[in-house]
């Protein structure tokens, strides 16, 4: 071989590794995907889906109802969402479009510090310093799904920020010097020029905030109090509540592997897997878009 | 004005969980609480164990995902066609990216522990953390390698370079910092989930180093969050202690990571 051929080698070499590298990407969600049906498939054919999706979680007693854990998990995770979409896009609006500079210096780094705490961190203190102060509000205990809502809605706020950062930063300067040409305040060009511009990346980053929220585990496990009723009422808000993730993580450890309540754990993996792949195939959706159209979201 | 209301709402507590966890875990730090073992069922002695575990999970972690997440941001920006192939993978990293910890953790008992028989093991935690963290070093990597000038590239190749050599000597350091500031930025996310070592690695009172990949650990997160909830009479001030070497060492690659992207932005050639 001579030395341009032996080039030729080494650089189609690299360059199937570097592929192979980037389609195992694809090959780990298709193995994962395949392992949780794997093991979650038996639930369905063991427990029957009126058991399945019925309302009491006593697994010991081969009472297999998810209906409290899936609403838990819903109202958890809606109620984190109420509090962290206004207060992330009001932030992310404050800091991108009003915010002087020295506040952009400090708000950013403080908003990455938040993004790495850790959940169990979060947990900790949620337990030790949040739920006492729930308690003392008069609830009837301070493990509340409030309290986990609460948490869970700072833990999604990063992302929320800084996705809908980037969509604001995406609509072209152009759009805010016409408004104020117009004769538009500030606030009037920010809220309805440059927010409507920005708003299917903005949705983008809802989604992608709920996405987070619906899979965090160990800060809900340790403040919500992990019971397993039907948050039927509107006081459930204010009383413990369990969710899928957190089932998982508190019964994993207990259970006998091949047992029907290790093939219902996995069932319920599959349920979150899908309801995240779900929500980040919408998101994606608009993110793709966003590449090809470029200018104007 | 309204908003910066949001905007403090939003950064106080912050400061608030930051400062109460410095405040009342200073007090149990000592030189035998980094470095002492555990004693008396953890409610006495240090927790060396939990922070050697936990760095030799990052470490695994840095290992087995620098190179195939490199690799796929460097097949993503310099060689991928728009073409369905390179849809999927894009698809598939925000699909990796969004699965649930407890999930990783699930699966990394079945295939790590169970299907490849390595056990409650350093391995199979540290596969499973390189799992999770590999969608966050491949979007980040490949972000800082499109940030560099496509001039660079052409340059190269019309010196004669080869599309590799191209990368590997010009495109490649220079997206080096973005590159490190983004595995930094997973290996911290690694450093503080409890979750995926919840089934694979973690043990609670094992008052001894680890011996080899095979053997289980202490981990600082999982630690944390036993001692605060399953062990009854532990001492506060080793709970917020706890906490404290967990926020110092996150805090810490954090503010690494920043400074590196920071001062690299400005010796920047471009």
């Amino acid at each position: 071989m001579n030395q341009s051929q032996r080039k030729g080698l080494s650089e189609f070499f690299l360059e199937s590794l570097v592929r192979i590298a980037g389609f195992s990407t694809v090959g780990f969600v298709i193995l994962i995907f395949l392992y949780l049906l794997q093991q979650g498939v038996p639930a369905f054919v063991r427990v029957s889906p009126a058991n399945l999706f019925g309302k009491s979680w006593y697994p010991t007693l081969n009472s297999f109802g998810t209906l409290p854990l899936i609403l838990g998990s819903i109202l958890v995770t809606l109620t984190a969402m109420i509090i962290a979409v206004p207060l992330g896009v009001a932030t992310a609006v404050f800091v991108r479009e009003i915010a002087p500079n020295w506040a952009r210096e400090i708000l950013k780094p403080m908003i990455e510090v938040l993004a790495g705490i850790p959940s169990v961190l979060l947990g900790f203190f949620g337990m030790l310093l949040l739920s006492p102060v729930i308690y003392r509000l008069g609830a009837p205990t301070g493990l509340t799904a409030f309290t986990g809502a609460l948490l869970l809605a700072y833990m999604s706020l990063p992302t929320i920020i800084s996705v809908a950062e980037d969509a604001l930063d995406a609509v072209p300067k152009s759009y805010r010097d016409a408004g104020l040409a117009m004769g538009a305040t500030q606030w009037q060009t920010v809220w309805r020029v440059v927010v409507p511009a920005a708003r299917s990346g903005i949705i983008t980053a809802i989604m992608l905030g709920l996405g987070r929220a619906i899979g965090e585990t160990m800060a809900v496990m340790m403040v919500t109090g992990n019971a397993a009723r039907m948050p039927l009422t509107p006081n459930s808000l204010f009383s413990p509540a369990r969710t899928m993730t957190a089932t998982i993580a508190a019964e994993m450890g207990e259970v006998a592997r091949g047992s029907t309540h290790y093939h219902v754990l996995f069932g319920i993996a599959i349920i979150l897997f899908v309801l995240t792949f779900l929500i980040n195939l919408t998101a994606a959706q608009s993110l793709f878009q966003k590449r090809r159209k470029g200018g104007l979201r | 004005m309204l908003l910066s209301i949001a905007a403090l709402v939003v950064v106080v507590p912050i400061l608030v969980v930051i400062a109460t966890i410095v405040v009342r875990g200073l007090a149990a730090i000592s030189w035998e609480f980094l470095f002492g073992m555990p004693r008396d069922g953890m409610k006495a002695g240090g927790i060396f164990p939990a922070i050697v575990g936990t760095i030799l999970l990052v470490l695994g972690t840095a290992v087995a995902a620098i190179p195939i997440g490199v690799g796929g941001a460097i097949y993503l920006s310099e060689y991928a066609r728009d073409n369905a192939f390179t849809r999927s993978i894009r698809l598939a990293i925000v699909n990796l990216a969004g699965i649930p910890s407890v999930v990783y953790g699930l699966f990394g008992l079945g295939m790590f522990v169970l299907f490849l028989r390595f056990g409650t093991s350093i391995l199979a935690g540290a596969l499973t953390l390189a799992i999770m963290t590999l969608p966050i070093v491949i979007s980040t990597s490949e972000e800082a390698l499109l940030s560099v000038p496509t001039e660079f590239r052409t340059v190269s190749a019309s010196l004669g370079g080869t599309r590799w050599q191209g990368i590997s000597r010009i495109v490649l350091p220079q997206a080096l910092p973005g590159i490190i500031t983004g595995v930094i930025l997973g290996l911290l996310r690694a450093a503080g989930e409890t979750a995926p070592i919840l089934f694979t690695v973690a043990a609670f009172y094992l008052p001894r180093l680890p011996r080899s990949v095979f053997d289980q650990t202490m981990a600082l997160p999982y630690h944390l969050y036993v001692i605060s909830t399953q062990v009854p009479g532990m001492p506060l001030s080793i709970q917020y202690g706890t906490a404290l070497v967990l926020l110092v060492l996150v805090l810490s690659l954090n503010l690494t990571a920043t400074l590196i992207r920071s001062y690299y932005r400005r010796r920047r050639q471009w």
